[in-house]
């Protein structure tokens, strides 16, 4: 009590010894005026800064009544009912209830519009797209909205695009290891004058004749390429790769003809062929790097 | 949305009902004990504790004072939804699967599996208004149905009682003499086990799911096939939003398969559905096993679901669903 009188006359040492809450009492009281018509309610308090400086501060605020919070009387009475049963005794690290770190969307199907369109598209493609013709796009001479492109009528003309181009696996190879520049690292198997016999013999075993297809739609499975390769010739293999964990087809796929002439007709005639509402891509498949 | 986690089950949960006003969400599991939360925050009010078996289904009656719950130990019980005191306990002699109190909350409708050489039956009680006068006494034994019933609810006016389940053929009861009125026919109806049942807010629909991993729309009064909803998972739990034209069907692969798969092939979302157009609005994910209940919010603004996996997740949607396009 002594201190009261003389709040200012402080020694440091003091201050030291009961920091904190203990000098509050030196503060004049914290006032509340209001809150008043307008829901304006000002707080005074007063506080020592960290220099022990006496600061008084002035907080206003304004509550504003939210229009939309509707609640029965008996909803808000059922608020305040006290806990029963296995509640009583919670933990206070239980944490039964918690709000998910994740954020869930409510994820759409499809793009918008997709859906509906179909089946216009199955039934007039050409009348369909004359309108809004943007979509139609010949990826051989790159008129928009005329004509599809295994419909081009100037594929003759154009230059082969790299789905076309056969490149034989053994020249491919030789060139690759001309090609080299001095100091690049050749495997011993690639280097001129090596025996390359297995190798490529394997790989031809595999890969011969092998179309790939891609942009295939989800359901179609190996029968359905099937079916649409073989007027093409004899098909010795057909596979779709399908994702092993959703069992879901990942979109792409391989067919292997007996002959190269069939599997070129093949490639010819379906690369960019509508299928299921996809446009088909359908090229030599590429042997993998390694 | 964040969707609110309620883990307060310790097995799958089987059953979620709101309260009239929306504030309250009960939830019902295979662990003894039925739970009540708060519908706003998730936050756990209290445990009914006297059980001895999976819960299966809950009601509780419009003035949110009495709850009542069938359970597989062979009873259901009624409670006082304030305190979690027991108020009387109906014994029978197979496992109670469904219950429902009738508009008025003056009669209850239970229906009890087939067990022991015993059928399934649909039992309707008299709930007294005092619980010191309450009887376990049928007014009404309705049997004939072969396999189990899910669920029986009350038709318009108390005057009939809905009943679905194992067979797939929604059945409609005279509620006053149990005489069968009508029956779904095997063209339009379901093809395999009624898992759900959900009435509309104005009880003039219903929606009911099916393990032929479809749900189907119905006229409560003629019992015709107004809609049907497709899916490609059975479909455990269904619920109609009281607000907009959209419904929801939950399920998933078999729980039994959950394991030997990866997550993302079970298909635990929940699914919207435009309900008049019948096509899909959207998925919500979350769920690490099938979904077995749905409920939504009175006022139509959240909705929550509880799975295999003893989670309840309470969503409350985003201001940008209310105003979805086709």
């Amino acid at each position: 009590m002594a201190h009261q009188g003389e709040p200012a006359k402080l020694r440091w040492g003091e201050l030291e010894e009961d920091d904190g809450e203990d000098l509050d009492f030196l503060l004049p009281p914290r006032q509340v005026i209001g809150p008043d018509e307008n829901g304006i309610k000002k707080v005074i308090e007063y506080k020592f800064d960290d220099d022990g400086n006496k600061v008084k501060i002035t907080t206003t605020t304004r509550t504003r009544k939210l229009a939309n919070a509707r609640l029965s009387k008996r909803a808000v009475e059922r608020r305040s009912w006290p806990k029963f049963g296995d509640a009583v005794h919670e933990d206070v690290g239980s944490r039964l209830t918690m709000v998910s770190t994740e954020e869930i969307l409510l994820e759409r199907p499809k793009p918008l519009g997709s859906k509906t369109e179909e089946p216009k598209t199955a039934g007039d493609p050409l009348a369909q797209f004359q309108k809004g013709a943007v979509l139609m796009v010949c990826r051989t001479c790159g008129k928009k909205g005329d004509h599809w492109t295994s419909r081009c009528p100037y594929k003759d003309l154009a230059p082969p695009s790299e789905g076309f181009v056969d490149k034989p696996a053994a020249s491919d190879g030789a060139a690759a290891a001309a090609g080299a520049t001095k100091g690049a690292y050749v495997p011993p198997g690639m280097r001129a004058g090596a025996e390359r016999t297995t190798g490529s013999d394997m790989r031809r075993r595999n890969d011969e004749n092998s179309v790939r297809v891609t942009n295939l739609s989800e359901d179609t499975r190996e029968p359905d390429l099937l079916e649409l390769f073989r007027p093409f010739g004899p098909v010795s293999r057909v596979y779709v790769a399908i994702d092993q964990k959703t069992g879901m087809s990942r979109g792409f796929g391989f067919v292997n003809f007996v002959s190269r002439e069939d599997a070129q007709r093949a490639i010819n005639k379906l690369n960019g062929y509508g299928y299921d509402n996809l446009i088909l891509r359908v090229e030599w498949a590429t042997p993998r790097a390694n | 949305m964040r969707p609110i986690l309620m883990k307060g089950h310790e097995r799958p949960l089987t059953f979620l009902k709101y309260n009239r006003d929306g504030d309250l969400l009960f939830s019902c599991a295979k662990d003894h004990n039925p739970t009540v939360w708060f519908a706003d925050n998730g936050e756990r009010l209290g445990t009914y504790r006297g059980h001895n078996g999976a819960v299966w289904c809950c009601d509780v009656s419009k003035d949110s004072g009495r709850l009542i719950t069938g359970s597989a130990d062979q009873t259901a019980m009624l409670w006082n939804v304030q305190t979690g005191q027991q108020l009387f306990t109906f014994n029978f002699d197979s496992p109670a699967r469904s219950v429902d109190f009738a508009v008025g909350d003056k009669l209850a409708v239970i229906t009890t599996d087939p067990f022991m050489e015993l059928p399934s039956a649909i039992h309707v009680k008299r709930i007294a208004k005092d619980p010191s006068e309450q009887t376990g006494e049928s007014v009404l034994l309705i049997k004939g149905p072969q396999g189990r019933i899910n669920r029986a609810i009350w038709g318009p006016l108390n005057r009939t009682i809905i009943s679905a389940g194992e067979d797939a053929i929604i059945r409609v009861w005279d509620s006053e003499t149990g005489k069968l009125l009508k029956e779904s026919d095997k063209e339009s109806g379901h093809k395999k086990t009624v898992t759900s049942l959900a009435k509309s807010a104005d009880g003039s629909h219903f929606l009911t799911g099916s393990l032929d991993k479809s749900a189907r729309l119905w006229d409560t009064r003629t019992l015709t096939l107004i809609k049907t909803y497709v899916t490609e998972r059975p479909v455990n739990a269904v619920a109609m939003s009281p607000l907009l034209d959209h419904v929801v069907l939950g399920g998933g692969q078999d729980a039994s398969a959950v394991t030997t798969t990866d997550h993302r092939a079970g298909k635990f979302e929940a699914k919207f559905y435009d309900k008049i157009l019948q096509e899909e609005i959207g998925g919500v994910k979350g769920h690490f096993g099938p979904i077995n209940a749905l409920a939504f919010n009175p006022d139509g603004k959240s909705f929550s679901s509880g799975g295999e996996d003893g989670y309840v997740r309470l969503h409350h949607f985003d201001p940008d669903y209310f105003n979805i396009k086709i």
